[in-house]
């Protein structure tokens, strides 16, 4: 459906993009997540025509891109592009939402008829007659969503759509998103900082990182099996160590780290230097008593840090590694844990993601 | 000092009374500056939207130049349209000289740098995203020229106004090209001058706050598109 070959975009000194090269599929919601300053608004804004790129290729539909400006109107009919930050046009809601139907040539019934329809899907009915430029910013983003969906195209871009939006609309426009995706086959490229939305949403996910990308794939193994310590820190994979395998016994490795030993699943013969990636999730903590857990790993240490982060608790555990716990402050509280307390760290062979490196 | 008093209570009573002469030079000066500025606007406003839209060589100096001539002395446009329209010159066979549709055209000549620039201005005052959503949206270069347009109409219309102010301000143009021929083209700033030098100083002083009032018409109208 779109591609983009060897994609390098610079704004004259300036290196936005970097020998970009992916492929989104028909029917797919391919999420771009990344820092801000990553790239990701200028690769929904090439795709969309707006800009064009300074060396390397954009195919939309097989079809080369660099076409006259005639052919490429065309092509941008086929999508529609919800801007972070979208800007209303003077006049009226229906004014603003109907505007692409206008330059379509679309019958003034139909506009209507249309027009109510989006405006019903975001949750603004009879919001035609209101100013555009006094709405707040998140009617005016679900105003953008709803001028978008309006045309229904077959490419929807979305530059952090839910970034200006309350909790309930943000479940919302997830939903219409996920629906759009399943009852229409609309093809969704999406930019987000927040992971979890990505993960929510998303058939694939792109990692950009400094102007790249870093890693494509399902979220499964963008959050499980990151390809690098980049994008496992950009995705919350803390506790991250660089080790080498001493022995491995059919699939389970000893991996020793300074002075520490795991067990992970593994291929990695002996002598192989490693990188381990452990999700914060997957540490199971079990109080200083030193219950039994049927983990292969279990840490003693000391709880070094603890830091509230929304419903859950974040714990640094000192075990001659630094390891890093996020459990719920229900366990934090029935495990009755305070920082300076003894405590065991568990942790299963096959939660550990091990990657090679250079020794 | 009683002579201009006298002059001014004169004044008052020939526009109340709606002395025919005065009513009649102040409809042809209205006429003529509103033909003048729709000639204009329609000239200046495409011309503002070419050179804001079109990437080309040389666009910095020749925006440079128009703002130079938004200062354009009116004797100057006047000379200038003058020598178009004399019997020897290119236009002289129109046989526009010392008639109201060379007026028209000497006005129109003197406005157009001021509201090509206002065009500019106003396009500019534009946002980026805004033309960036409605390329988005699925627009022609067409439709994209004439959606910018329309959001900036308020103020391209601000500048419209700007330019009709100084068209039925000018005295120069008009009194070059229109000859100040009483009942053909005669109008406020040209009769004014000549009432003076002939010592009339109540017909002048009446036309004088007559323009004076279309001023302020124009400076509230200017204010009050503005606000929008």
């Amino acid at each position: 459906m779109i591609e983009l070959v060897h994609v390098d975009k610079r704004f004259g000194e300036n290196d936005v993009l970097k020998d970009l090269s992916f492929r989104v599929e028909k029917g797919e919601i391919f999420t771009l997540i990344g820092p801000s300053g990553a790239g990701k608004t200028t690769i929904l804004r090439l795709i969309n025509l707006l800009d064009d790129p300074t060396t390397g290729m954009i195919l939309i539909d097989g079809k080369d891109t660099r076409v006259s400006e005639g052919e490429r109107v065309a092509l941008r009919r086929m999508m529609s592009f919800v801007f972070q930050k979208p800007a209303a046009l003077r006049g009226n809601v229906f004014q603003n939402v109907s505007l692409g139907l206008k330059f379509r040539g679309i019958p003034p019934g139909e506009i209507r008829q249309r027009v109510t329809e989006a405006l019903g899907l975001v949750g603004l009915d009879g919001y035609e007659e209101r100013e555009a430029t006094t709405l707040s910013g998140g009617e005016l983003q679900r105003v953008a969503i709803a001028r978008a969906l309006v045309s229904r195209p077959e490419i929807l871009l979305l530059d952090e759509p839910t970034a200006n939006l309350d909790p309930g609309s943000i479940e919302r426009i997830e939903n219409l998103i996920s629906s759009l995706n399943t009852r229409f086959r609309t093809t969704i490229i999406l930019s987000t900082h927040d992971m979890v939305q990505g993960q929510r949403l998303a058939t694939r996910i792109a990692v950009i990182l400094d102007r790249k990308i870093r890693q494509v794939g399902d979220s499964r193994q963008i959050f499980y099996q990151p390809g690098s310590r980049e994008v496992a820190r950009m995705v919350g994979v803390e506790n991250i160590f660089d080790g080498t395998v001493t022995a491995n016994e059919d699939g389970l490795a000893s991996i020793t780290i300074g002075s520490t030993t795991i067990f992970a699943t593994c291929h990695y013969p002996a002598g192989t230097a490693v990188t381990a990636f452990i999700r914060p999730e997957e540490l199971l903590l079990l109080g200083g008593d030193g219950m039994k857990s049927s983990a292969r790993n279990t840490l003693r240490g000391i709880i070094s840090r603890v830091t509230p982060v929304g419903p859950n608790i974040r714990i640094q555990v000192d075990a001659g590694i630094s390891l890093v716990a996020i459990i719920t402050r229900r366990s934090y509280d029935d495990l009755a844990l305070s920082p300076g307390a003894p405590v065991h760290t568990s942790f299963k062979a096959n939660a550990i993601h091990v990657m090679t490196r250079a020794p | 000092m009683s002579e201009i008093i006298e002059g001014f209570i004169q004044a008052v009573e020939l526009i109340i009374s709606l002395n025919p002469e005065v009513l009649e030079i102040t409809a042809r000066s209205l006429l003529i500056s509103l033909a003048a500025t729709l000639c204009a606007s329609l000239i200046s406003i495409p011309i503002g939207g070419f050179i804001h839209f079109r990437k080309f060589g040389g666009k910095r100096g020749l925006i440079t130049i128009i703002q130079t001539l938004y200062a354009l002395p009116t004797v100057i446009a006047g000379l200038f349209v003058f020598l178009l329209l004399s019997r020897v010159g290119p236009f002289g066979f129109l046989g526009l000289l010392f008639t109201p549709s060379g007026m028209i055209v000497g006005q129109t000549v003197l406005i157009i740098p001021l509201m090509v620039g206002m065009t500019l201005i106003a396009l500019s005052g534009v946002k980026q995203s805004i033309q960036d959503e409605v390329v988005s949206l699925g627009a022609t270069t067409t439709q994209t020229v004439m959606t910018i347009i329309r959001e900036a109409r308020f103020a391209i219309l601000g500048g419209v106004i700007l330019g009709f102010g100084r068209a039925i301000s000018e005295v120069g143009a008009a009194m070059i090209i229109g000859g100040n021929i009483r009942g053909y083209t005669r109008v406020l700033t040209t009769a004014i001058a000549l009432e003076t030098s002939m010592g009339n100083i109540a017909f002048s002083i009446a036309l004088g706050i007559i323009l004076l009032g279309i001023a302020m018409v124009v400076t509230v109208a200017l204010f009050l598109v503005q606000e929008r």
